[in-house]
């Protein structure tokens, strides 16, 4: 095994069951600092599950998940953002009828601070919070070049565009881990390619570990520091994207399997 | 041409009245996605609390803004001991708490200051506005208070961090919970925020149609009316339905002949049905469409 640093999250032996299906059985994988973890599996393998676990949307029924050495099961939802984790789903749940500017401020909610009577007497603190929140939406709209169509309304742009507004409401709340559910599903070549320097771009910028499930083999495979293949809710195989081309078992699952 | 002007000067009055209501239907059907029928009795018992206050001697403004603020209070209240449990419950489940709401305040307000009818003071008089005949100062105040409230609202909603959290959590509340934000918390805001808009309505109504228990009924069907012509979706256009059904109310029951005052509700009912057959996002309300 490749060296890897410091792991930031630590996914220990997690089972999920549904009414009796196992959805992940036994799953255990790291990713380290910085690192771009591909999440590789024939539909039904468990990605989704597994991502819905590490945003508190399922529980577990055995194991534990670590996030800088804490277990995060304990938490509730809306602790998972400030503790540093965050996420784009695959099929964008952005906030439809807000403007692209409030979906990214709302990202912050977070990191700021403020309650109602603060913010309803527009206290000097929630004037000095909201000035921030104007600036940095507007700092990660230019890096993310969605800056010219901030005052739109997110239901209103193209696939593709509501993507970027997406990764740029988990950026902002500063995710230590960084979590991407199919981000290339949907786009065309040329745009999987610029996603794929997006996120090389944003793992350096936001010094985060990115977490990326994802069925674009080429996108995985280029980008990828690490991949752990799942199958039918158990972990298949780990590695650098070299040995997990050239692994027999991921090959037969999933690369090579007849039809795929 | 001066009974046409006066008479829309004096819906949009009402209207002001019917906007606040159908706000604070809207705000509440948003985050829970239900109708609050309980939202004019909520409005009736926070009027009786402020009467009870001048009663004892408070002057009109310190209860105005006392009640404001304990009518929040209790909406919260009402979002934690009734709503909350019923977070994941079936609808009609819901529709059984927001009848038993409805009974229970009208009942206890009739058991504490019986149903006789009971006068509420006007905040600035009956003089005619300015010396001029077409509306009173009392309408006009109706007018300005609420525009100065949603105006405020808007504000609210629009510029600051905990308003673009409650919007969000009502958009879509998993992807809120996953940005840091309470969602529970958030729905009971939006409870204390509808019951204190319906206090200011109340109180501000009281004097015209006079205080007792069922002072409500017609005000809340109007305000189904307005939220339902402006879209149950949307805000603004609950504002926009309840100005809109203040003046044809009263156009229609000054102009149309042998429509008077008697049939005027009937025509607020004949509006809600008339807009769900023709338009049933009303003027403003977004479609809405679910992958599937």
């Amino acid at each position: 095994m490749t060296h890897r640093s410091e792991t930031v999250l630590d996914v220990q032996d997690v089972h999920v069951e549904f009414s009796g299906i196992i959805a992940l059985d036994g799953v255990s994988f790291g990713i380290a600092q910085d690192e771009i973890l591909g999440l590789i599996g024939p539909n039904g393998a468990g990605k989704t599950t597994l991502f819905n676990c590490l945003s508190r949307l399922y529980h577990p029924s055995r194991g534990d998940i670590l996030l800088g050495g804490t277990s995060i099961l304990q938490w509730p939802a809306h602790q998972i953002a400030r503790a540093g984790i965050g996420r784009t789903f695959q099929n964008v749940a952005l906030f439809g009828d807000l403007t692209v500017r409030d979906n990214i401020s709302v990202g912050m909610h977070a990191l700021t601070r403020g309650n109602l009577v603060s913010d309803a007497l527009r206290l000097p603190m929630s004037r000095r919070t909201e000035a921030r929140i104007r600036t940095e939406t507007e700092e990660l709209a230019e890096l993310l070049e969605i800056a010219d169509v901030l005052e739109v309304t997110a239901a209103n742009l193209p696939f593709g565009t509501q993507k970027r507004v997406e990764l740029a409401r988990a950026l902002a709340s500063k995710p230590r881990i960084l979590l991407m559910d199919e981000p290339a599903g949907g786009l065309n070549q040329e745009e999987v390619f610029l996603l794929g320097e997006l996120m090389k771009r944003v793992r350096t910028e936001f010094k985060t570990s990115i977490l990326l499930v994802e069925h674009h083999m080429g996108l995985v495979m280029s980008i990828a520091d690490h991949v752990v293949a799942l199958n039918f809710g158990k972990k298949l195989a780990e590695g650098t994207p070299a040995e997990i081309q050239a692994h027999p078992q991921v090959i037969e699952a999933y690369l090579g399997g007849g039809d795929a | 041409m001066e009974l046409l002007i006066g008479q829309t000067l004096s819906g949009l009055a009402n209207g002001a009245i019917y906007a606040c209501i159908a706000l604070a239907l809207v705000m509440i059907y948003k985050t829970i996605d239900h109708l609050n029928i309980a939202q004019g009795e909520m409005a009736m018992i926070s009027t009786f609390f402020a009467w009870q206050l001048m009663e004892w001697g408070v002057p009109y403004w310190p209860a105005f803004f006392l009640t404001i603020f304990v009518a929040f209070c209790g909406g919260v209240a009402i979002d934690r001991v009734l709503f909350r449990p019923l977070a994941k419950a079936p609808v009609l489940t819901h529709l059984a708490g927001f009848v038993a709401l409805f009974m229970i305040l009208n009942s206890v307000a009739g058991l504490v200051w019986d149903f006789t009818i009971k006068p509420f003071p006007y905040p600035f008089g009956t003089s005619p506005f300015l010396g001029s005949s077409l509306i009173s100062t009392h309408q006009a105040a109706m007018i300005g208070i609420s525009m100065v409230l949603l105006f405020l609202l808007y504000l609210f909603f629009q510029f600051t961090r905990i308003g673009l959290a409650m919007r969000a959590a009502a958009t879509l509340p998993e992807s809120a919970r996953l940005v840091g934000i309470r969602t529970g918390r958030m729905v009971s805001l939006g409870w204390g925020m509808a019951s204190a808009i319906g206090a200011v309505a109340g109180m501000l109504i009281a004097p015209v149609v006079f205080l007792e228990p069922n002072m409500m009924a017609g005000i809340l069907l109007y305000g189904f009316a307005a939220a339902v012509l402006g879209g149950l979706s949307s805000p603004a256009g609950a504002v926009a339905g309840g100005l809109l059904v203040g003046v044809f109310e009263n156009l229609v029951g000054t102009f149309v002949p042998g429509v008077g005052h008697e049939i005027k509700l009937p025509l607020a009912l004949a509006l809600i049905i008339a807009v769900l057959a023709l338009k049933p996002n009303g003027l403003f309300g977004r479609k809405i469409t679910q992958r599937v």
